[in-house]
């Protein structure tokens, strides 16, 4: 039975250090859009954890901030074009689609076109 | 033979994408902030929690921001640049207090040297977001309009302040 219990108080801590967070908005449909936007930004100084994941003091921050800014009635696109303004693409964990990344958004498909080119003209010659 | 030397132009095209890319550093930002206005805040004064800075502050006059705290290793290299850069009186150096401690902060000056005009206290990155500062130290420019003119990460090094910081202020000046 004290063992049980022990395992269960183990259990629930990381639950608890979760919702301990000061920086969460009271509004659960807020904390929800709050988290989404969390994720999709990048912790600038760290090795590509967003905001949502990250410990950093400044990824700290950064989530305050989108919650003072979503308790004020931002968007979610308002919150995210704000830090794009401020830190550059590099915030965006996925690259947006323009000029500079076409060739990277183009190169998976350039590269499946590919392969299936030399398939099917591999499949054609007849096997020596 | 084209078929032969495929795997070679491969790799070749290969090391040069890589080899450029290593030439790029990913940890520097974009400036994307240069020529737009400071960004609004209001925050205190480092010795006096009552004394409220806005984005006033930089208006009207030429301005280098430095930002800092007493947790920031490389500040302590870049602090004798500033304790130069002090002793000219035309120069206004405005320090960002970042996410520090108000009591070690004016501990780390008492001990080195306070080199500012006046500190902006800023625990929270209230400021610093809105900067775009991914680290300390980083320096801005603003100009007269309170626009933000040159962006410097990483501790100033007496050659930048002399080739990058003097000339530009010069040109500043001169607008």
């Amino acid at each position: 039975m004290r063992v049980c219990f022990l395992l269960f108080f183990f259990w629930v801590v990381p639950a608890f250090a979760q919702t301990a967070d000061p920086s969460m908005a009271a509004n659960p449909a807020l904390e929800n859009r709050a988290r989404e936007i969390g994720q999709s930004l990048r912790c600038v100084v760290c090795q590509n954890q967003s905001i949502d994941e990250s410990d950093a003091p400044l990824a700290q921050d950064m989530r305050k901030l989108v919650r003072e800014r979503l308790s004020a009635g931002d968007s979610n696109e308002e919150i995210i074009n704000f830090m794009r303004d401020k830190y550059g693409d590099f915030v965006l964990l996925k690259p947006p689609v323009q000029s500079n990344t076409y060739l990277l958004w183009a190169l998976p498909f350039f590269l499946l076109l590919g392969g299936l080119v030399w398939f099917v003209r591999a499949g054609r010659r007849p096997a020596t | 033979m084209m078929r032969a030397l495929l795997p070679l132009i491969v790799f070749i095209g290969l090391g040069v994408a890589l080899a450029i890319s290593l030439t790029k550093d990913p940890r520097r930002l974009e400036n994307t902030l240069i020529d737009e206005p400071f960004p609004s805040f209001s925050l205190s004064a480092l010795d006096n929690p009552d004394e409220i800075f806005t984005e006033e502050l930089v208006q009207g006059q030429i301005s280098v921001v430095n930002v800092w705290g007493s947790w920031c290793v490389t500040c302590n290299v870049e602090h004798p640049i500033l304790m130069d850069v002090a002793k000219d009186e035309n120069i206004r150096l405005i320090g960002l207090n970042w996410r520090d401690d108000r009591e070690k902060a004016r501990g780390w000056l008492n001990k080195r040297g306070d080199p500012y005009d006046l500190i902006v206290f800023d625990p929270d990155s209230e400021l610093a977001i809105p900067l775009g500062v991914s680290g300390a130290p980083e320096t801005f420019i603003t100009d007269k309009d309170g626009r933000i003119r040159y962006k410097h990460s990483g501790a100033i090094s007496f050659e930048d302040w002399d080739t990058v910081f003097l000339p530009l202020l010069e040109t500043l000046e001169a607008e």
